[in-house]
């Protein structure tokens, strides 16, 4: 998790995750996939059902955030 | 058939049954023969009316529907004995091989069955595919003795294309079919074959169905005599052994003679099905021409799939020579008048437009502004003839649809392939002009890649409003002048543009009044006022740059010194516009070429399309017109260098070749250094690649001394950037340089050597493809072959090259076509999963941005120094 090719990973709240949802007006099942048995998914404690946020570095745009939803 | 709508809920794929043929069939054929003496279709012959109906004068006796309407119906032929069917021949063999001959049941011991037949269930419960398996128990199936009856299994080989053979006996296929039919359900499943819509017995015909007249149409050729489709004759043939198997069958004739016939037959339908099998002669036309029969009707690329499905012929389109005209707009395409007649756009009569609509009808189909048909409110469409003329213009009323011919202004769509990126099809106004070829603006070669060599382009004419306003807003040409690809202009002056500007701009182009009229006036430019005073060169373009113009740049032409005297620059290369004034620099490839313009970039950006099209439409023609004044060509005379210099580089290059026999000495002796992280002979290849390129490149240099750019149009071309490099002149008039296979020097041919004039393992500049001559001069044999041998990499290098690249673009855009960019840009698939919550990560459109980027501080800046420095 440390190694500087991980990009950092989060686990959102149920409000944020919410929150994010609504803000890109899709539903759970639109957002892209990553494994629970992922070692990064394992190493933070995701459980299936939560949104991750990805947050890593870009080549255009410096900062980049994306989401995941943690499936079996 | 009309108005039927119903959805697909699932396709399933099984064999017909013999029944399912007879069932399906409206007719049993029996007949050779077509039609009888009169020109009817005889009954139960190949042409029997009840197998459809063409002509839509006439009604099908089986469905009653009219010709056009009725999509045909399938009769039969009952084969006088079975024959195998050519495509299932190889499931055939390995079912025979898998099965015992005389129990029929699959050569596997039970507790594999019940095994497999659990794997079987929870690969169809998965929905899974079960070709793996399938192979697998065709792999285990294969014993000498039947786990269920002992029975000893002979082994069973296939003959391509349809003769089984076990041991030495060949087995007929009736024989064939009795061992399939005693395969049970159960087993049959487990070698692929579904009980539920297949038996292997049904890959054996004793039925042939026989297609319909619309799968087999007959043409009447201009004698009157009646041409059959092959299709048609393969049936007669077959139908002929048929009856002569059967009479000689009735007839209990000797079972040799019914043998050879049985064989004929199989032949026949074999033929019929496949022309091309392997170790079957094909059937031949009277000709001599092979057959077209099913399989060749589908196959390849000129088959159904490729070429009728995949790929269509579309209406309202055209195609010609392409060829050019400086004169006309960017935003334009020149469309002969031939054509504008043949294509048409269709126009809604109203009250307002009736007037128009009416002279186009008068004048028809021959006269340029004119109509070719007029669709009523009912559909029917009427052409419009010399004497329908008049009765067609009384009844036009609003509601109907004229389709006129094309015309000035219309908005079409115009392609050349292949279409590698959208730039390839782009919306152009038509401009009606006479002769034959499509005309275009040089500016947009690039984006399309023409040149005018023969190249050929499509033209495609919109038949809907909605489609026009589309094209119109988003494929006009001048929306594309900046490409996706880099943010900057891919349309934009080329060749003689650039040249032009910069004979125009450089500062010695000094015009009296009188002159600079007469270019104006060429270019099609507003004439100023008399001032008396002589111009300048910059003074006419800058009459083209936006009052407010503010740029600093460094032009094509620059040198690149070591300290730069910016607007003292000795070569007139340090461009500055003040206020739309152009102060000092020269215009060349820089300021408004395709790829590098940054005049052009600048004004799409800051001023929009329209203003930029105008000025590329203006400041080409100007440029025309400023070259067409001075007057532009080239020779040989351009490479030409006095003996001094020709002295000088032969000195150059002695040098370096011995500095290069120096090198291989020191390495002999083991005197070489090796560089870090290379072997020794590296080191000595590297040294003196890099000496001979430096020897080449300094030759450049002494050469290019002698030129004079006032003087030398070559020279002009190749520094502006209009045609060539410094490179090519170089190798013209002094040195061709290293030759390379492979990214090194030659070092390949005979035993440690590359031609059998050096010693072995000879290492000198001549031994591995320097050529020392220029050109001019001319290469000896040995140069000449090396060069041959690098010129032979190149050309190699690119066909690899297309035909790779091409695979792996058809590859992306197969995998992204889908993809879609939704308002708040984030990026979804069909399905609506999200790709990319930000389009590229930053939202940016690569074609509205600066060279990639959302904004450039850099320019800003300079900009507003220019404003406030003043």
């Amino acid at each position: 998790m440390k190694h500087e090719m991980v990009p950092d990973h989060a686990v959102l709240s149920k409000s944020e995750s919410n929150k994010v949802l609504k803000k890109m007006d899709i539903h759970l099942e639109q957002l892209p996939k990553i494994k629970s048995d992922d070692p990064v998914a394992k190493s933070i404690g995701a459980k299936e059902g939560d949104i991750l946020e990805i947050t890593r570095k870009s080549s255009t745009a410096g900062k980049f955030i994306t989401y995941r939803l943690v499936k079996d | 058939m009309k108005g039927v709508l119903k959805k697909i809920s699932q396709i399933n794929f099984g064999l017909m049954s013999p029944e399912d043929i007879r069932k399906m069939s409206v007719t049993k054929i029996v007949t050779p023969d077509t039609y009888d003496e009169d020109g009817y279709p005889i009954e139960n012959g190949l042409m029997d009316p009840r197998l459809g109906v063409i002509d839509p004068s006439l009604k099908c006796r089986s469905c009653g529907s009219k010709g056009g309407d009725c999509q045909g119906h399938f009769g039969s032929i009952n084969l006088a004995r079975p024959v195998i069917h050519v495509g299932f021949a190889d499931t055939l063999h390995k079912i025979l091989r898998s099965t015992c001959h005389s129990c029929g049941r699959i050569l596997l011991t039970d507790s594999e069955i019940v095994d497999y037949k659990g794997k079987f269930e929870y690969l169809m419960n998965n929905e899974d595919s079960l070709t793996n398996i399938i192979k697998e128990i065709y792999t285990v199936a294969r014993r000498d003795k039947c786990p269920h009856c002992e029975e000893e299994q002979e082994d069973v080989k296939i003959d391509k294309p349809v003769s089984i053979v076990e041991g030495n006996y060949k087995l007929t296929p009736s024989e064939v079919r009795e061992r399939l039919e005693i395969i049970p359900d159960e087993d049959a499943l487990l070698l692929g074959v579904n009980p539920e819509v297949a038996r292997p017995e049904w890959m054996i015909l004793t039925v042939l169905p026989v297609p319909p007249v619309t799968v087999r149409p007959s043409i009447t050729l201009e004698t009157g005599e009646r041409s059959e489709d092959d299709l048609t004759h393969k049936l007669v043939d077959i139908l002929r052994i048929n009856q002569r198997l059967k009479e000689n069958m009735e007839a209990g004739a000797p079972q040799l003679i019914v043998e050879d016939l049985w064989e004929l037959l199989q032949y026949h339908v074999t033929t019929y099905f496949d022309n091309e099998a392997s170790g079957v002669p094909p059937a031949r036309h009277r000709s001599g021409r092979p057959l077209k029969t099913l399989a060749q009707r589908l196959k390849g690329k000129e088959g159904r799939f490729r070429s009728n499905l995949s790929g269509k012929r579309v209406n309202f389109s055209a195609r010609t020579v392409i060829s050019p005209d400086p004169y006309i707009s960017i935003n334009e395409v020149g469309v002969p008048d031939l054509i504008a007649k043949e294509v048409t756009v269709p126009v809604h009569v109203t009250e307002w437009n009736m007037e128009e609509m009416k002279e186009c009808i008068r004048n028809g189909s021959d006269v340029h502004p004119g109509a070719n048909y007029v669709i009523r409110p009912d559909d029917r469409k009427i052409r419009i003839y010399e004497e329908t003329k008049e009765a067609v213009i009384d009844k036009l009323e609003p509601g109907f649809i004229v389709e006129r011919h094309l015309k000035d202004g219309d908005i079409v769509l115009f392609n050349r392939q292949p279409s590698l990126h959208r730039m390839s099809m782009m919306a152009h106004e038509v401009r009606v002009l006479p002769y034959k070829t499509f005309r275009l603006n040089l500016c947009v070669c690039p984006p399309y890649n023409a040149d005018f060599d023969g190249d050929e382009m499509n033209m495609h004419v919109f038949q809907t409003e909605e489609s026009r306003a589309e094209a119109k807003t988003l494929m006009r040409v001048q929306e594309h002048i900046l490409s996706p690809r880099f943010g900057g202009p891919i349309i934009g002056g080329i060749h003689d543009h650039i040249s032009g500007a910069y004979l125009l701009t450089r500062e010695s182009a000094t015009f009296t009044e009188e002159q600079v009229f007469q270019i104006l006036r060429k270019a099609k430019m507003a004439i100023p006022d008399r001032t008396g005073e002589t111009w300048s060169g910059k003074q006419i373009f800058s009459l083209l740059l936006p009052n407010d113009l503010n740029m600093v740049y460094k032009a094509e032409i620059c040198r690149k010194c070591d300290e730069c005297l910016k607007r003292e620059c000795k070569n007139d290369a340090y461009v500055v516009i003040e206020d739309g004034q152009l102060l000092s620099g020269v215009m060349d490839e820089k300021a408004y070429g395709a790829f590098a313009g940054k005049i052009l970039d600048h004004i799409v950006k800051e001023y929009g399309t329209d203003r930029a099209r105008e000025f590329l439409d203006a400041s080409t023609k100007l440029a025309i017109s400023g070259i067409m004044k001075a007057g532009f060509t080239t020779s040989t005379n351009d490479e030409e260098i006095p003996l001094e210099a020709k002295e000088r580089i032969e000195i150059h290059l002695h040098k370096a070749e011995e500095k290069v026999d120096q090198l291989i000495e020191a390495y002999e002796n083991h005197e070489l250094e090796a560089l870090p992280g290379r072997s020794l002979e590296e080191t000595l290849e590297m040294k003196i690649m890099q000496v001979l390129g430096e020897a080449r490149d300094k030759s450049g240099e002494i050469a290019e001394s002698y030129f004079d750019i006032n003087e030398n149009h070559a020279v002009i071309m190749a520094l502006t950037g209009a045609r060539g490099s410094m490179l090519n002149l170089t190798q013209i008039t002094a040195c061709v340089g290293q030759q390379s296979v492979r990214g090194g020097r030659i070092d390949r041919g005979y035993n440690e050597r590359t031609l059998p004039h050096f010693r072995k393992g000879e290492l000198g500049a001549k031994a591995r493809g320097f050529v020392h001559s220029s050109y001019k001069e001319g290469l000896d044999p040995i140069e000449f072959f090396f060069h041959a041998m690098g010129g032979r990499e190149g050309l190699v290098d690119t066909a690899i090259r297309t035909a790779q690249s091409g695979y792996m673009q058809r590859r992306l855009v197969n995998a992204l076509q889908d993809l879609n960019v939704k308002e708040d840009g984030t990026v979804m698939d069909n399905r609506g999963v999200i790709i990319q919550t930000t389009y590229g990560e930053d939202g940016v459109d690569p074609a509205k941005s600066d060279y990639g980027k959302v904004v450039d501080l850099d320019k800003l800046i300079d900009e507003m120094r220019i404003k406030s420095g003043k």
